[in-house]
């Protein structure tokens, strides 16, 4: 029997493709140059970078070669986008968000909020949907930026936010979206949108870690956040990651040939892993909106067990996926995704996500479909809410610290 | 991924003691289903000498919960009851060699399943005293809730003074920001002095109240800062004036408002006071500005 290790978990991060390693190495040697000098060295390098920029912007569809910002991460573009809008519109002070984001949002939300910023967190509903009511009620003349994601990271549940860019520039407000999970998973057509700014990041499409990119749309109020020298036309100085850049555009030419491999293969596996669990394992469900979510993604709550347990005996069986309890972050609440979603505490702690991707194979997800029911009975055994055979008919109610 | 030690993984995947023990008299149910954990101990007491012949767990919760469980079984077994009830919650972790700091409350859960089993064998009610809060110093696992009781219970108003107490943020530091906020919000809530909700705005000032000498306005200055220096000598602090120079007055805070989080904002409310009672804008400045500003 085969058991090499599965890797479920390319929402958190993916392997670099051996293509994109290719393509690099030679940006760690003979071409060390600095894309600003005038010699040869420089020269070459240059080009490289305008190469890796076209292919960003083929796979995001941006109108302009120049609406690509290369910037060090995702997060790294999140806070450039929100504090731009701020910056650059001073009149207005209010941000609107979703109660859902990546920390990358919220926390820089909760600190400008100390700041005096104005912050809307929009509420979801049980499968992670907005409301476009409520969003529309909090749309107003001092709204300066809303910062949607495109897909959620945990449930892969995607937002309409072309819509809501248009809602949004009604009362002049700028749009950001943080589609760091989206890029490369799902189409997108910048130019036909009202999207002003949106991030990517370079590791969550099989690039390497350390990149990422800021689309800006051409017109959009802009203010940088590193100020120096005038890489990226002065919008984010600091000498270029030319090796990661050149990795991030080979990545992109590959997630675009893959576009539609990605959302037929990598989904029918991802279906056939969700419905194989769901059959064998009592009480568990699928979160999230399933009919409209990223195809790759699939988070499930085991009830009345805790999800680093599982993900310890899931790694000793040799799948690796992640997930929304409170233990494997180290902070005391679970997923505040799962929270907004008003998922139960003792299902919120049992949510697992798997998130598949273009290398994973039939024989892997067979594999994780014989091996996970074994896993839920044995953490049930040990649960003071698990009978013999089901949650227990009395309650279990200890004295809570 | 968390760094358990070898024996924490041992016993997490092969736990002792797990699952319902028939014949206990002795059941205790602790929990927290916020941090995502709770734990069910029994115990078979002999009644004749409380000595503990079996003992058995079912537990909710992450790895070195299971562990911390199967542990606290192992050890407990065979003692009587009051030898088991002086185990304590480092005494399971160092016999688990170790957990991590965030991991430490699940020893502190089944130090606290024993209590309360104990206690129902007994027929007493148990009783947690213990909140638990987010973690806030990692080099030393101390929770925000402990942070905030201990401020609170000294009055202290520096980052080196709660360390001092607790040992919070005296490792890497990098948890001062996190000390900071809870200082701020504890000097917001016990602090009397007249703190500004709102920055003053000098253009708002009405320039109407009659034009004093220097001698009524220096007394004038004198006054208000002392009818409102009871105010900062109720919190243990003081405030005493060093110059006047034009529209800038200079003074000292002394005791607890040196080096208070909240120190900007006493001088911003005292100065509004300032500003009201001579009906011109003047700045309160600290006396080491002297001769800066």
């Amino acid at each position: 029997m085969n058991d090499a290790p599965i890797y479920l978990d390319n929402n958190a991060t993916t392997a670099c493709d051996p293509a994109v390693v290719q393509a690099m190495l030679p940006f760690f040697t003979e071409q060390f140059g600095n894309p600003s000098s005038m010699h040869s060295f420089g020269n070459k390098v240059g080009f490289a970078l305008k190469e890796a920029r076209a292919k960003v912007q083929a796979l995001l569809g941006a109108e302009h070669e120049s609406e690509i910002i290369f910037t060090s991460c995702g997060t790294e573009s999140d806070s450039t986008a929100i504090l731009s809008a701020l910056k650059a519109q001073p009149e207005r002070n209010q941000i609107i968000t979703t109660a859902v984001e990546h920390p990358a949002i919220l926390t820089l939300c909760e600190y400008l909020e100390k700041e005096g910023y104005a912050v809307t967190r929009l509420s979801v509903d049980k499968r992670g949907r907005l409301d476009m009511d409520e969003y529309k009620s909090a749309l107003g003349p001092r709204t300066a930026i809303v910062s949607a994601m495109w897909a959620n990271n945990e449930t892969g549940t995607i937002f309409p936010v072309e819509q809501m860019a248009e809602m949004a520039h009604a009362v002049g407000a700028q749009f950001h979206t943080d589609a760091v999970q989206a890029v490369g998973k799902i189409a997108i057509d910048l130019k036909k949108t009202q999207i002003d700014m949106l991030s990517v990041s370079g590791h969550k499409l099989h690039a390497p870690k350390g990149v990422g990119v800021l689309y800006l749309k051409r017109g959009t109020r802009y203010r940088p956040l590193l100020r120096g020298g005038h890489q990226e036309r002065s919008r984010r100085a600091g000498t270029e990651n030319a090796a990661s850049i050149v990795g991030l555009g080979v990545a992109c030419e590959l997630a675009q040939e893959h576009m539609a491999f990605e959302n037929t293969e990598v989904k029918r596996l991802r279906d056939k892993l969700e419905a194989g669990i769901l059959a064998a394992v009592p009480s568990c469900f699928p979160t999230g909106d399933v009919n409209n979510r990223l195809p790759n993604t699939s988070n499930i709550a085991f009830e009345f067990i805790e999800g680093e347990a599982i993900l310890l005996l899931l790694n000793k069986a040799g799948i690796a996926a992640s997930s929304g309890s409170a233990c494997t972050s180290g902070s005391l609440e679970p997923s505040h995704v799962m929270r907004a979603m008003g998922i139960p505490y003792t299902a919120a702690h049992g949510t697992t996500r798997f998130s598949l991707s273009r290398y994973n194979t039939e024989a892997e997800i067979d594999r994780v479909i014989a091996a996970v029911p074994a896993i839920i009975a044995q953490l049930r055994k040990l649960s003071p809410y698990w009978g013999d055979s089901g949650p227990k008919e009395e309650t279990f109610a200890p004295a809570y610290a | 991924m968390w760094d358990y030690s070898e024996k924490v993984r041992e016993h997490f995947f092969n736990p002792r003691n797990a699952g319902v023990l028939d014949g206990a008299n002795g059941v205790g149910d602790v929990g927290s289903i916020k941090c995502g954990d709770a734990l069910r101990l029994m115990l078979k007491v002999d009644p004749e000498t409380e000595i503990i012949q079996d003992a058995s767990f079912q537990t909710f919760g992450c790895g070195s919960a299971i562990a911390s469980s199967s542990a606290l079984t192992e050890m407990i077994k065979g003692k009587t009851l009051d030898e088991a009830l002086k185990v304590s919650n480092q005494e399971i972790a160092d016999w688990l060699d170790g957990l991590p700091p965030e991991k430490m409350h699940c020893s502190v859960m089944g130090r606290e399943a024993l209590q309360a089993a104990v206690a129902n064998y007994r027929g007493e009610e148990w009783k947690d005293d213990h909140e638990e809060g987010a973690l806030i110093c990692k080099c030393f696992a101390i929770d925000a809730v402990m942070i905030e009781d201990v401020v609170r219970a000294n009055g202290l108003t520096t980052v080196e003074q709660v360390a001092n107490y607790t040992k919070a943020g005296g490792g890497c530091a990098s948890c001062h920001e996190g000390i900071e906020e809870i200082l701020t919000k504890v000097a917001k809530d016990v602090c009397t002095a007249p703190i500004a909700e709102t920055k003053p705005t000098p253009a708002s000032v009405p320039v109407t109240a009659p034009k004093l000498t220097s001698f009524q306005r220096m007394r004038k200055i004198e006054e208000t800062i002392e009818s409102i220096r009871p105010m900062l000598q109720r919190d243990h602090g003081d405030i005493e004036i060093v110059e006047i120079d034009g529209k800038n007055i200079y003074v000292n805070l002394k005791g607890a408002c040196v080096g208070c989080m909240m120190e900007a904002a006493t001088l911003n409310g005292i100065q509004t006071q300032l500003v009201e009672a001579l009906g011109e804008f003047v700045r309160l400045l600290p006396a080491n500005m002297l001769g800066r500003a």
